[in-house]
């Protein structure tokens, strides 16, 4: 279990805690957090999950492999930022208590 | 907050109508949200039905598009195993299998599609199956063991991504197209022939131009599929992948225009002002190609839901999107951007034979309408924009992988 924060574009905070295992967009979906649509359900077919990773926490969250189908599809999402990442692609672990992320203004 | 008096009854509980409900939440609705759904689980994703789920690879919980907890959480009364029967809409109504009625404020109609049925004798045996439902998928999923013998009628996506899951599990598979090649109604030539090769490579038989005459069974159950020209196709299941069709006879009875699908404008709002409907029961405008069409796919399913709450929330319409779609099989991604209308010209970008392509569609000024990737999410992103801008591109440069699409798309 992790305590997540996600922070809207306008400033808005969602706290939630969401188990490990999931993914980081499954913990948005499940709490209908606005922010992260996550059209094609965590298949990383998209880029509708984009979130900034606060800067504390991009070592334990990694980023995407170069050359990975999470980094092609970045490349082209709307407002990317070297902590981007598709939250589909981030498995919740116990060591992501208190991982901050923050979401773009849009994702389409 | 006050809370809003009125009451929204959404009539469908699928992919678009959950995601309606979800989405008037988030846009602020304080009113009452009523869902109501034929099928005796809460919504759920159908797209891994043919893929992840068959193989075993997704759990109840990973279908769902949102937990259980969440529909009482955010006081959405939520119907299962009850469908909408009738509309009034002077009395502003709706009738309910159940026997009930709602009064409505606003209606969202996401009625879905249903399979097209094979006018063939034999439909009723056992074991000749369809896959728009979870329960559809349990079915097939109980008959696909290895050595199996599953029948595929209908090489379209449906019909091919179970043909994969079904080799991924040890089944045998042989798909029976009455068109010239697979994918015949979506996909280029080029394309049907890159997908027949892969899947023949995988241990698929596929007949192309072959008419199903009738199925055949013993007891009461599925024993093979009679083609046209005499030949049998020995099976313990077949899948009837032929298609669907839109569930509009609700709207047509309550006189609301339909057009194979209820007609609705870029607000999904029916010619009713406090109707809409969502998803693959619509026939839309598809503002990039000034016409309009039926959209069977879950990226509609959810721009639509945000048009509706939108609409209904008071916020500005969302703009339109490009149509995509995604399909999965075996190791092999395939993305579509746009939509291939009035093209002159395909041009291939990388290497069809390296399973790592993308198709441009283009009309005969060279504008971008449609392109398929395979394996190649940079195309398929790239093409997106592009497809959006309305860009004019040359088959040189589409062609010369030393352009990236970074490059292609700016």
């Amino acid at each position: 279990m992790a305590r997540i924060t996600y922070i809207e574009h306008n400033g808005a905070q969602h706290v939630v805690d969401v188990p490990a295992g999931k993914s980081v967009m499954q913990g948005a979906v499940d709490n209908n957090i606005p922010g992260i649509d996550a059209d094609c359900g965590g298949e990383c077919a998209c880029a509708t999950c984009h979130v900034y990773v606060d800067a504390a926490w991009l070592d334990r969250v990694g980023l995407p492999a170069p050359g990975s189908q999470e980094a092609s599809m970045l490349s082209f999402a709307a407002v990317t930022q070297p902590d981007s990442r598709l939250s589909c692609q981030i498995t919740v672990t116990d060591a992501m208590d208190g991982l901050v992320v923050r979401m773009p203004e849009g994702q389409h | 907050m006050t809370q809003d008096s009125r009451h929204i009854v959404i009539a469908g509980a699928g992919h678009a109508g959950g995601s309606a409900a979800a989405m008037l939440r988030q846009f602020g609705w304080t009113g009452a949200i009523t869902l109501v759904g034929e099928e005796p689980i809460p919504p759920y994703q159908r797209p891994p039905l043919s893929k992840a789920w068959l193989k075993g690879e997704a759990t109840a919980e990973s279908l769902a598009l949102r937990p259980a907890r969440f529909y009482p959480d955010a006081t959405i009364d939520l119907r299962l195993e009850t469908k909408v029967t009738g509309i009034d809409r002077a009395a502003m109504t709706v009738t309910l299998s159940d026997g009930g009625t709602l009064a409505y404020d606003f209606l969202i109609l996401a009625l879905g599609a249903r399979a097209r049925k094979l006018p063939l004798d034999g439909v009723d045996l056992e074991g000749v199956l369809e896959l728009r439902s979870a329960a559809d998928a349990d079915r097939l999923k109980a008959a696909l063991h290895p050595g199996a013998k599953l029948a595929v009628i209908g090489g379209g996506y449906i019909g091919l991504e179970a043909a994969a899951s079904a080799r991924a599990l040890g089944a045998e598979a042989t798909i029976i197209e009455r068109e010239s090649r697979v994918l015949a109604r979506v996909a280029c030539p080029i394309l049907s022939e890159f997908f027949q090769n892969f899947h023949r490579a995988q241990g698929v038989t596929i007949d192309v131009d072959a008419q199903v005459a009738t199925l055949e069974g013993a007891e009461g159950r599925v024993t093979g599929v009679r083609l046209g020209d005499g030949r049998l196709v020995p099976c313990d299941a077949a899948l009837v992948g032929v298609g669907a069709v839109a569930n509009d006879e609700l709207a047509r009875e309550a006189g609301l225009t339909c057009h194979n699908g209820i007609t609705v404008d870029l607000s999904a709002r029916t010619d009713d002002p406090v109707i809409f409907a969502i998803g693959d029961c619509t026939s839309r405008p598809l503002p990039l190609y000034d016409r309009t069409g039926r959209l069977e796919s879950v990226p509609n399913a959810l721009e639509q839901a945000k048009q509706a709450a939108s609409a209904i929330c008071g916020k500005p319409a969302p703009t339109p999107e490009v149509p995509w779609f995604w399909s999965d099989q075996y190791d092999l991604r395939l993305q579509i951007a746009g939509m291939p209308f009035d093209t002159t010209q395909v041009v291939v970008r990388g290497d069809v034979s390296a399973a790592r392509f993308a198709l441009f569609h283009l009309t005969a000024d060279g504008t971008v309408q449609a392109v398929e990737a395979v394996n190649a999410a940079p195309e398929f992103m790239g093409g997106r924009r592009i497809i959006a801008k309305r860009k004019q591109l040359t088959r040189v440069r589409i062609e010369d992988m030393s352009v990236s699409m970074q490059e292609l798309a700016a």
